[in-house]
């Protein structure tokens, strides 16, 4: 049952500040960028808003700067940007991955990284990397700008920091995982297009047999994606064993909330993820 | 309702609709352009794909607002006068097309990774047309088509 399309407003913002002043209005609209999430639940007739505001279009939100310490996105860049642009394949692997596995060749072409963080699902593909490459937000409103740190953003269930009239403009990535050991595994029904059971990101950095960095991130298994903390903490400064790879999994079996819906099991959520983790681990051991 | 001007198969087209309103049925309702299909109506299937600027899209989850000053390309696009693209002959004598339903959308995905990747692997072809769903499960047959339509041996 699709929404009554005439009772709802699309306006084309002319330039960011208008966007702005529209999102701070009464009564509240909503910004609207590549649709691949909102126009699928006006097709389903549970669209909540009526009002939307179109920025996919704003040149200052489709950029992806490269700075000496920080490349920046702008916060509509489209999946398909992500995979094709060569730094983000280098020092951020674990992004261009993410954007590969979210939907069809079609939908990374409309599909926004702002897009995909404020809808917040806990399975979001693009969630993990952000977690574990230590990536901010910045976020505007008319009343100013200010800088959340990604890790902090998911409050709980489809829960987020945003105040009303706030809008997720550019998500900033430190440059400092140049030589590190990337590793991202989806676990779902198919290889194509499925959303995910688990999926887990990890880096690494080693110095001789020492981890001197490292960060793990899932999806799938708590209401927001989570870094696990105690996890890292397992292995900081210790070297890659059998036992400190153990107590890890230990620690991350503690982090994790996984539940039963359509798509898996808490028990075998669990399973994976300290799997995942091991294999993560193994990997980066190995690599050199 | 607003009026928005799109290039669509290269005619200029000026209709007046509400902004919202999907481009798949701007294009099926207002223009009489059938070919493209509707099949999930939440982007997971393909059956609506076209391109917008030469970017494949699905286009029931495009506001028509946004096509504004756009050029579109449907499946209508590919055959000129009497004769099939190439690909369409790819698919008529490979049977890649069995219900139909999903063949629009296959041939815009597949014209679209072409124009990207003029030779693709069977792989490409797959992850190319990944976002399109055959019901028919004809899959081999339209990964045939497209390989043998890009021109590589089979």
């Amino acid at each position: 049952m699709k929404s009554a399309f005439g009772d709802l407003e699309l306006v084309s913002a002319s330039d960011l500040n208008e966007a702005l002043r529209l999102l701070g209005a009464e009564p509240g609209w909503e910004p609207i960028a590549g649709g691949t999430d909102l126009m699928v639940l006006l097709n389903a007739g549970k669209l909540q808003g009526s009002r939307f505001v179109s920025i996919r279009h704003l040149p200052e939100l489709r950029s992806i700067t490269v700075l000496d310490h920080e490349v920046v996105l702008g916060a509509a860049v489209t999946y398909t940007s992500i995979r094709e642009h060569p730094v983000l394949r280098a020092e951020f692997p674990l992004l261009p991955i993410a954007a590969s596995w979210t939907g069809g060749i079609a939908n990374q072409n409309r599909g926004t990284i702002g897009g995909n963080i404020v809808n917040a699902s806990p399975a979001a593909d693009s969630a993990p990397p952000l977690l574990a490459y230590d990536a901010f937000l910045r976020v505007k409103s008319m009343r100013g700008e200010r800088t959340i740190p990604y890790r902090e953003f998911h409050t709980g269930y489809k829960q987020v920091q945003l105040a009303r009239g706030e809008m997720i403009t550019a998500i900033h990535l430190p440059r400092q995982f140049a030589g590190w050991a990337h590793y991202a595994r989806k676990v779902g029904a198919r290889k194509a297009q499925a959303i995910s059971k688990v999926c887990l990101n990890g880096v690494l950095q080693r110095e001789g047999n020492t981890v001197t960095g490292i960060a793990v991130a899932l999806g799938s298994v708590a209401t927001t994606p989570i870094r696990c903390i105690a996890a890292e903490a397992e292995l900081l400064g210790r070297s890659i064993t059998p036992q400190t790879v153990a107590r890890a999994q230990e620690a991350l079996s503690d982090e994790i909330k996984p539940i039963d819906d359509v798509r898996s099991t808490a028990l075998y959520r669990a399973r994976v993820a300290r799997n995942l983790l091991a294999e993560f681990l193994l990997t980066a051991h190995d690599a050199r | 309702m607003r009026p928005i001007t799109v290039m669509v198969n290269g005619i200029r087209h000026n209709v007046t609709v509400p902004p919202m309103k999907r481009l798949l049925d701007v294009l099926r309702e207002d223009l009489g352009l059938t070919g493209t299909k509707e099949g999930c109506g939440e982007g997971e299937c393909g059956a609506c794909a076209v391109l917008v600027n030469d970017e494949l899209v699905n286009s029931c989850l495009i506001p028509a607002l946004q096509v504004d000053g756009a050029h579109v390309c449907t499946v209508e696009e590919l055959a000129k006068g009497g004769d099939l693209h190439p690909l369409q002959k790819a698919f008529a004598d490979a049977g890649g097309a069995q219900c139909g339903i999903c063949t629009p959308g296959m041939l815009t995905a597949a014209t679209y990774l072409l124009s990207k990747n003029p030779h693709p692997t069977r792989q490409q072809i797959r992850e190319g047309l990944s976002g399109n769903l055959c019901r028919c499960t004809g899959y081999a047959k339209i990964v045939e088509a497209v390989y043998k339509a890009s021109g590589s041996e089979a």
